[in-house]
């Protein structure tokens, strides 16, 4: 029974890819495929393969750190726009209103260039712990990175917040629930699912942002296919190949965002 | 302890000296659009920025119409060529994009004319970023425009049909109008990314805002003053436009119960 209903399941869906310009133009697809493969030049190929399989590595580690990070400072800066006091709610909205109204190289460009000519400047930061750090380029990386993402997704919480109905934070005081309680069992994980959507969306956007990282020396997957330019003298390959690497990311990214989605009840308060 | 009384008692001097470093004159001589200062090469850049995004938007906005009507109306071809156009175009950083575009471009203008005859000719980097922009915000704006058409109700097109219009004043009087209201804050934020996007151009060496900051801070080494005026000028572009779009959103609502009656 089940199996006769996967079988109609995949004809159906079979049917919706062999109709018959779709036919014609998969194969013109393909046709292009491979005339790519066989017309270009990829023998720097296996030279620059490890480097490329680092910098994407690099790329993803830097997505997910700062998406993490930038997640974490999200929900206080939304928390403390959807409902905290003025002296609270005024900076995170200024926050909020800079970050997104701002390009995000120039925050970039003004933390590593801006901020990077300022510490040398002063001993006692050059003696710091921290200094090694700041003398690389990813800490401004990911700084300007998770600032980025916490300031989009910071409105997006503003209103995941300010969303959750009434009667379910009522209800729950009503229960005798602490206040950190009802954040942590009614609020947030209702504002959370209200979210999850955007988060999708936010997360692709965040992917796209991280090639700028290459700005500022920072070795990931963007910075490997200008170096193999630079050396090959060569102006499509690289760039082909690396869109097609950043729309594999994007593809598994919604994926997994999907499939997360689907595991969340879809009724909300 | 004394190394940091000594520090203590000067780090205002010390913080002067990040933005004004070596003999550099005061911060208003430098941001000065006479000659020795360089305010009148940031606002050179910020106009530039604002050409390249206002050209961006409407190549965009007419990409954008004419692939929403294709998805919509068009034949399955047309339709999926334009699902792979938005789909491909959302999925590559916008930077690889414009890189590729740039090239492919250029590249492709001077083969058509050198198969013709012509000479070739140097592409403006102002025509470039737009043409580059304006593809990447037409994918978007495809898919913002494709979503306000199918919000409006569909008794008003149908109505519209039996009243025996034709296609082309139906697009003119019903559907261009009471779309607009479903659009516009989509459009919106659209055009606020356009004028973050021209940030990137920089990359490619197109001189705007953030390209001139970079020039102007490179030569006074006063970086951390350049790279805050600018971000003010862009922060003032985005406030300025939140200001014009609300009253265009209000305009194009007029008529419309607001929402907060409705409920």
């Amino acid at each position: 029974m089940s199996a006769e209903a996967t079988a109609i399941n995949m004809a159906a869906r079979a049917s919706i890819w062999l109709k018959p310009h779709r036919i014609v133009l998969i194969l013109i697809a393909l046709a292009l495929v491979l005339c790519a493969a066989f017309f270009m030049r990829w023998d720097w190929l296996p030279q620059y393969w490890e480097m490329g399989l680092i910098g994407i590595w690099r790329a993803l580690w830097i997505l997910a750190v700062t998406c993490a990070l930038g997640f974490a400072l999200a929900v206080p800066l939304g928390l403390a726009q959807a409902g905290g006091p003025i002296w609270f709610s005024a900076p995170a909205k200024a926050f909020c209103t800079i970050i997104r109204g701002t390009p995000l190289l120039l925050q970039l460009w003004l933390l590593y260039y801006g901020l990077g000519s300022i510490f040398p400047q002063y001993p006692w930061i050059r003696e710091s712990w921290l200094w090694p750090y700041l003398r690389q380029a990813w800490p401004y990386a990911v700084v300007a990175l998770t600032f980025s993402f916490a300031g989009y997704e910071g409105e997006v919480m503003r209103g995941a917040f300010a969303g959750v109905p009434r009667g379910q934070l009522e209800a729950a005081r009503a229960f005798g629930m602490s206040r950190w309680k009802i954040f942590r069992r009614i609020w947030l994980p209702q504002a959370f699912y209200r979210a999850l959507p955007t988060l999708t969306g936010e997360t692709v956007l965040q992917l796209k942002s991280t090639p700028l990282v290459a700005t500022i020396s920072v070795i990931d997957i963007f910075a490997v296919s200008s170096k193999v330019r630079q050396d090959t003298y060569l102006t499509y390959e690289p760039l082909l190949l690396l869109a097609l690497i950043y729309m594999t990311i994007t593809g598994i990214l919604v994926f997994v965002f999907s499939r997360i989605e689907a595991r969340i009840p879809v009724k909300i308060g | 302890m004394k190394r940091r009384t000594a520090l203590a008692s000067n780090p205002g001097a010390k913080l002067i000296d990040a933005f004004l470093p070596a003999s550099a004159a005061g911060i208003m001589e430098l941001l000065s659009p006479v000659a020795p200062g360089w305010g009148s090469t940031l606002l050179t850049g910020l106009l530039h920025s604002v050409e390249i995004a206002v050209g961006a938007t409407c190549l965009g906005l007419m990409i954008g119409t004419a692939g929403a009507f294709g998805k919509l109306y068009g034949g399955p071809v047309t339709r999926d060529l334009l699902a792979v156009y938005t789909t491909v175009v959302r999925a590559v950083p916008e930077l690889v994009l414009i890189l590729l575009l740039y090239y492919a471009g250029t590249d492709l203008i001077n083969q058509v004319l050198t198969a013709m005859g012509y000479s070739r000719v140097d592409i403006s980097g102002l025509a470039a970023g737009i043409f580059v922009l304006g593809f990447v915000q037409g994918a978007y704006s495809t898919e913002v425009i494709r979503g306000a058409i199918l919000a409006i109700p569909q008794g008003q097109i149908e109505a519209a049909r039996a009243y025996g219009m034709s296609p082309g004043l139906m697009l003119r009087r019903i559907t261009l109008p009471a779309m607009l209201p479903f659009a516009i804050p989509g459009l919106a934020n659209l055009w606020l990314i356009a004028t973050k996007d021209t940030a990137l151009l920089a990359v490619v060496g197109f001189f705007e805002l953030t390209l001139a900051t970079r020039q102007a801070a490179g030569v006074t080494k006063a970086y951390l003053l350049f790279y805050l005026a600018a971000g003010a000028l862009y922060l003032a572009l985005t406030l300025f436009s939140n200001l014009i779009i609300g009253r265009v959103e209000a305009w194009s609502r007029r008529g419309m119960p607001s929402v907060k009656e409705a409920r």
